[in-house]
């Protein structure tokens, strides 16, 4: 056992997916399961099988509220598995779909949340083809959860760049931060805002195929959710062993998420999203890669926000506003609203 | 939506970093107080503080509502999370809070009831809709919280609603400074005084800090150029030998403030002597209910035995509280007390000093 106090318990902070979430998958799931295709930790699983290599991954969508602006629980738990197969660069096929429903919940509710997981579907070009379905008593969860699981393959002739993550490259990102968790956080708090915040939630396979068959050399990509840019890229960093240098003012943020950050006390590149993606490219590339993007309905906003160092820190640094260069740390735990 | 953009740009930022220094290298350095947390979390997050290294000393006071709240508090709201009849309503900020036994996250986790709001007025509609409960509304913050608050025990008095309480530890801002320059070990050159709290007591409220102890006071935004304006205008006074207020956030603080917000604050609050977690009992510093109001007091409903302690044994969090020592200086910081494990207050605030120099040390 590697847990010697026996009075630590499951706290939010280990769902947040920042420093306890890691910890939590090295010091128990890692420590358990270990082989060499999960010890890479990426957003799927690389697996060779015969002659082909598949992506493969799954995740479990707990969102409360289950309709919001922009989306639905539905559309959510399609998207983040294509968007994880999709940042492997991988072409998303099939789907599997579990459902955990309480007892009470209206049919009318799971029917609309099929109709846009198919939609989504639809749109992203895969099929769900296996599922399960679970109901449990309503005092163990009022609503649903959803799991899917998705595959894909990694078709080698319009794949990633067969060069490692190198420093000069550039970093790209195909969008503005933190529409998502922004929108989700002001509706399950009820918090009067006038906002016209959407959620991004969105199926990038299309998006990411574009600029792939567009012949860029992309060197590797992530989809920055759960603990938004900062955690993503410091992820990153971690596993190329490079520093990352981005700059605090080409980031984009739209006024009503900036403006509802401030209010808030939050950092948006803290804050997650479910329709961008982060590209690392070879510099040559970028110009291409971002006129390409900003030609897609899901990448208009697509900016260049810095580029890979000498060095092996595994840090990522911010060069701010007023020119000085910080460390951008890692999610540690969910962010919470201040006082005044 | 404006008013952000215009605050961040870069040239003019470089610009104002570059004389700021060319202005510190005249008066021979400075020392200057950030009083608010979100400051503190602004000044790094922007790299101000970074960027002025060597030339203007920021230090971090005690305006983090969370960081200054005293361990007894905690431990009387995990003792009243434990009972069947009781909701505590709180902020976000003070869940992570450890007291001497457990968090309000611990007890969260365990089952209790316990709802993080965001505003006060979210305890009054969780009282209504929750009858037989009561609810009790853990009551802290400044100037700019405590209005809220007293508003929304009035439309409790109105509404009628019997079973909305307060665990009371609200503090005020001007008399902290007033002790704090007491103190002859800290010499400083000038306050970067809250924006938000500002905002509600005016600019005139500085006045007597600035004429009678000499020390000038700039009312700062929170947006870069606001905080770099503000500093610079700090050095200028010291260049000057001028110890006056000057409001450099005019865009949201006015001369008088929000009378409205402190007339209502004062219908329910009175000035009492408060404990302030780090640096002790400041006289007038506090507010407690008005005889009228204590009916909204749990002290008065239901008995806690609770001992006050001193502070977790090796923390520093009190001499960081007072600006006198840096986090870097505390034997714990980074060790045993991490943002994970927090120890003292300061760590544990996402506004606290120990907190933001953990986040963006680089």
């Amino acid at each position: 056992m590697t847990i010697d106090n026996e009075e630590e318990v499951i706290t939010l902070g280990h769902g947040a997916g920042g420093v306890l979430t890691g910890k939590l998958v090295r010091d128990i799931f890692l420590n358990q399961f270990n082989n060499q295709v999960l010890s890479r930790l990426g957003d799927a699983a690389l697996l060779d099988i015969d002659a082909h290599r598949m992506a493969f991954t799954t995740d479990s969508f707990v969102i409360s509220p289950l309709f919001f602006k922009g989306g639905d629980i539905g559309r959510l738990s399609v998207c983040g598995t294509v968007n994880d197969l999709a940042v492997m660069g991988a072409e998303p096929l099939f789907i599997a779909a579990g459902f955990i429903i309480g007892e009470g919940f209206s049919l009318r509710k799971l029917e609309a949340i099929a109709q846009s997981m198919r939609a989504a579907a639809d749109e992203a070009g895969v099929a769900i083809v296996t599922g399960d379905t679970k109901v449990v008593r309503s005092q163990d969860i009022d609503e649903l959860f959803i799991t899917t699981s998705g595959i894909g393959r990694l078709d080698t002739a319009k794949g990633l760049s067969a060069r490692p993550v190198t420093p000069g490259d550039t970093i790209i990102i195909s969008g503005t931060v933190g529409e998502h968790g922004m929108s989700i956080f002001i509706e399950r708090e009820a918090i009067a805002l006038a906002h016209a915040i959407t959620s991004d939630v969105a199926p990038l396979n299309g998006m990411i195929r574009a600029v792939l068959e567009g012949g860029c050399e992309v060197r590797c990509m992530r989809d920055p959710t759960r603990g938004g840019v900062a955690t993503a890229l410091n992820e990153l960093a971690e596993e190329k062993g490079v520093d990352l240098l981005i700059r605090q003012e080409h980031i984009p943020v739209s006024e009503e998420v900036a403006a509802c950050c401030e209010i808030l006390g939050f950092d948006p590149l803290y804050i997650a999203n479910e329709g961008k993606a982060l590209f690392v490219i070879d510099p040559e590339d970028a110009q291409k890669a971002i006129a390409i993007l900003r030609k897609h309905p899901y990448g208009k906003e697509a900016q260049v926000i810095g580029s890979v160092l000498e060095g092996k820190g595994h840090k990522v640094f911010l060069e701010t506003f007023s020119g000085a260069h910080r460390q951008l740390e890692e999610l540690t735990e969910d962010q919470l609203p201040r006082i005044c | 939506m404006k008013h952000i953009t215009e605050y961040r740009d870069p040239a003019l930022a470089r610009n104002l970093v570059d004389r700021i220094r060319e202005c510190a290298g005249q008066t021979g350095g400075a020392s200057i107080m950030e009083v608010c947390g979100t400051h503190t979390v602004a000044l790094f997050r922007f790299g101000i503080k970074q960027a002025l290294e060597g030339a203007v000393r920021l230090i971090s006071g005690p305006g983090c509502p969370v960081c200054v709240t005293p361990l007894s508090l905690i431990d009387k709201c995990c003792l009243l999370a434990a009972r069947q009849d009781v909701i505590i309503a709180t902020f976000g900020d003070m869940i992570r809070v450890p007291g001497n036994r457990s968090s309000l996250q611990k007890e969260l986790a365990s089952g209790r009831d316990i709802r993080v709001i965001t505003s006060p007025m979210q305890a009054l509609a969780i009282a209504r809709s929750e009858p037989e409960k009561r609810v009790v509304l853990v009551s802290v913050g400044f100037e700019t919280t405590t209005p809220m608050i007293a508003y929304t025990l009035l439309s409790a008095c109105d509404e009628r609603v019997n079973n909305l309480f307060v665990i009371c530890a609200n503090k005020l801002v001007p008399p902290v400074l007033k002790a704090l320059i007491q103190d002859k070990d800290l010499a400083l050159d000038g306050f970067l005084c809250p924006g938000h709290v500002s905002a509600a007591i005016g600019a005139r409220a500085y006045n007597e800090i600035a004429h009678a102890a000499g020390i000038p006071c700039v009312i700062s935004g929170f947006e870069p150029l606001d905080m770099l304006g503000g500093i610079y205008e700090l050095l200028s006074l010291k260049r000057n030998g001028e110890a006056k207020v000057v409001n450099a956030y005019s865009r949201v603080v006015t001369a008088g403030g929000n009378t409205k917000a402190m007339e209502v604050m004062r219908k329910v609050f009175e000035p009492c002597e408060a404990l302030w977690r780090g640096i002790g009992s400041v006289p007038q510093s506090g507010l407690r209910l008005r005889a009228e109001f204590t009916h909204f007091d749990i002290d008065r409903h239901i008995q806690l035995e609770v001992v006050e302690t001193e502070d977790i044994s090796g923390c520093i969090c009190g001499e960081i509280l007072k600006g006198k020592r840096e986090p870097v200086d505390c034997p714990c910081f980074g060790d045993s007390c991490t943002p994970e494990h927090p120890l003292g207050a300061c760590m544990v605030s996402s506004e606290g000093a120990c907190r933001a120099w953990h986040r963006y040390n680089t």
